[in-house]
């Protein structure tokens, strides 16, 4: 194979493009997906590329299975993602969860469009937030991150695959059908600038090896199969040793562990970007398409003299609570715009706890905030 | 693949004990008794697969198998291979993604009608299609038995089963024509009486390149035999034994298992055709050098 890994250089590229650029940057050497718009650019992308760099691009018949195949492509040995949109998101859940409860390295990549149903295929949506953070059944901790621009895709889907490596999660990227589908500049760095994590191997010889024995961040190395360790790997409730152990007590140690590795981690994986802060009196938090629509108004409100300042999440999941909580305590209120009918200005809600006030400025679906409707929101914040 | 048995060292130790079963050495040893119950069928076939594998020749450090959810199911979890245990219905995905990863395994699911056929329907006959290298096993005890005894799309017409309590309703698939149709190119069907028959089948299957498939009739006296008129393990072996006919090489379209009735063995299915692996590569050495 003579193509080349990362494609470093200056490019005038489409937010989905820019994600599989990401991911192959990574390392990512598989994709496993079916078509579905606002995402279908990253498969083709992907189908074109993988072959160049010695991966493998496969179309699968329907989500369900594309989900579980990266999965399996990951047990494998290799980085792997798929990339899909409201409906295949819906169905990729159940095996998203088994991902998360065998403690599978992979990225899955969310295109929001309109919901629900099959809604708005080619407008946009913010409205999966939640279904990242609860979609599929059980107590569980996730990680995902919101790009607001296709050079955040590029760059976040890099992240989301050594985060994935890192804690031995699937990690979510949910962006939408204006970032995906966004063309603009997008600057690849050369490979040597590129940070990447590698799979956390076993030390031990196969016969010492307990798939589950976690080191002291929480975190199991990782045997692939192939590699003579003989492991047995269940979405069932399972001890160390990988074994099912069908009882409260297996229950609560293992589950434990799984929330536990991400929230005292949290404060490596939560990105936030800040701006006007410091004397705000109104914070707008948003994140996405959602936080760059909002600059327009933020700008137009502090003409007007408003105390404005900006939050924008690139880590949702998980949420950056405590950040809120102290701004909670000098600002006035939060302003939140987001293309749903609240989901993330729920958290904020329950994290400001009462001690300033939390709008949502919330939208069906289909297209971005009227900016008016936005400043229109912030000065009744001050009012 | 590599000819080399490769024995981890964890088997070597346990093979110096006098008192081991011939084989243990590919069972996990701490994880039985097994949940299976008295006159189930799913131990023979255990069997036979692991009698095929110490016959095989394969670098067993390199076969992977994995299991959807039943009873069949948990035969990944007691054999001492690399092995998963995937969610209902997805074991053919799965096993997908990692014969693709990486092609140096030897890809082999194991699981019931149910799990591959009803839920996991839309999976066997794309990766059949697609002829990914895989062996299929698939255990079929013409109901779901992990879930007390449901109706399901083996169950043949007539049948009682505790949601089918006046009858199936409706038309089984019969799993030799839906395999050979949706591209298989090995294809065999036999019962848990055909011990070196069914023995014999799995090694082909595992030497077969391609998407080669193996159904095996499997009694399950608990919940489809005792509705059925088939109370135990051994009635249900007896009907095995009236009634197992063998055709190799028939239209599998012949082979439809009627209530009580014939059941039709053999090989079906046994030809050539070029692999996904084949297909991408060959193409892409032309295409991206």
């Amino acid at each position: 194979m003579n193509g080349e890994g990362v494609l470093t250089g200056e490019f005038f590229m489409m937010g989905d493009v820019a994600c599989a650029e990401g991911a192959i940057s990574a390392g990512c050497r598989f994709f496993a997906g079916y078509p579905i718009t606002p995402a279908t650019e990253t498969a083709e992308r992907m189908a074109e590329r993988m072959p160049q760099i010695g991966g493998t691009y496969v179309q699968m018949e329907d989500e369900l299975a594309s989900m579980i195949t990266v999965l399996g492509a990951s047990w494998g040995g290799v980085k792997a993602m798929t990339a899909t949109s409201g409906p295949g998101f819906s169905l990729m859940m159940e095996n998203l969860g088994w991902g998360i409860m065998t403690e599978t390295p992979c990225v899955l990549v969310n295109v929001q469009r309109g919901g629900p149903s099959t809604g708005l295929p080619t407008l946009v949506g913010q409205g999966d937030m939640m279904q990242a953070r609860w979609g599929s059944h059980g107590p569980y901790e996730i990680i995902a991150l919101a790009p607001s621009s296709p050079q955040e895709l590029f760059d976040l889907t890099i992240r989301a695959f050594n985060l994935s490596e890192k804690y031995r999660t699937p990690v979510l990227v949910m962006t939408d059908a204006e970032v995906g589908h966004m063309t603009e500049k997008v600057v690849i760095p050369p490979p040597e600038e590129i940070e990447t994590f590698p799979r956390r191997k076993p030390t031990v010889p196969p016969h010492e090896y307990l798939p589950y024995k976690a080191d002291d961040d929480l975190v199991p190395p990782m045997a692939n199969a192939g590699e003579g360790y003989r492991f047995h790997i269940t979405g069932l409730t399972h001890d160390e040793r990988g074994y099912p152990v069908i009882d409260a007590e297996t229950q609560d140690k293992l589950i434990t562990r799984l929330v536990e590795k991400i929230r005292k981690n949290k404060d490596d994986i939560i990105q936030l970007e800040e701006n006007g802060l410091e004397d705000a009196e109104v914070v707008l938090c948003s994140y996405g398409i959602s936080a760059r629509t909002a600059l327009w108004p933020v700008e137009l409100a502090r003409r007007e003299g408003i105390k404005v300042g900006t939050l924008r999440l690139i880590t949702v999941w998980p949420f950056p609570e405590e950040r809120i909580r102290q701004l909670a305590g000098r600002v006035r209120a939060f302003v939140v715009p987001e293309i749903n009918y609240g989901q993330i200005a729920l958290e904020v809600e329950r994290c400001a706890s009462g001690q300033a006030e939390v709008t949502l400025v919330g939208h069906a679906g289909g297209d971005i905030h009227e900016p008016e409707r936005v400043l229109e929101a912030i000065r009744r914040a001050v009012r | 693949m590599s000819s080399k048995q490769t024995v981890n060292p964890k088997l070597e130790t346990q093979n110096s004990k006098p008192d081991r079963h011939p084989m243990d050495e590919l069972l996990r040893e701490d994880r039985l008794p097994h949940i299976w119950c008295s006159g189930c069928g799913i131990g023979v076939a255990l069997t036979c697969f692991i009698k095929a594998l110490q016959k095989c020749g394969l670098d067993l450090d390199k076969v992977v198998v994995v299991s959807g959810i039943g009873c069949t199911g948990r035969v990944a979890g007691y054999v001492n291979l690399d092995s998963f245990h995937t969610t209902h219905g997805r074991a053919i995905p799965f096993a997908t993604g990692l014969k693709l990863a990486n092609p140096e395994l030897k890809v082999v699911v194991f699981s019931g009608d149910g799990d591959l056929i009803a839920i996991g329907g839309n999976h066997l006959i794309h990766a059949a299609r697609r002829n990914v290298n895989m062996t299929v096993i698939c255990v079929n005890n013409f109901n779901y038995g992990m879930t007390g005894g449901q109706v399901g799309p083996t169950t043949p017409p007539g049948a009682i089963t505790s949601t089918s309590p006046y009858g199936c309703f409706e038309h089984p698939f019969n799993l030799p024509y839906l395999a050979a149709a949706s591209g298989a190119v090995y294809v065999a069907r036999w019962t848990t009486l055909h011990v070196r028959r069914l023995e014999k089948s799995i090694l082909e299957a595992l030497h077969k390149r391609g998407f080669s498939f193996v159904e095996i009739i499997s009694p399950c006296p608990t919940l489809y035999g005792r509705w059925n008129k088939q109370r135990t393990g051994l009635a249900q072996m007896q009907y095995y034994h009236d009634q197992g006919v063998i055709r190799h090489g028939l239209d599998p379209k012949e082979a439809d298992i009627g209530l009580h009735g014939e059941i039709i063995e053999g090989v079906f299915v046994h030809i050539e055709k070029p692999t996904f692996l084949d297909f991408c590569s060959d193409a892409l050495a032309k295409s991206v050098g």
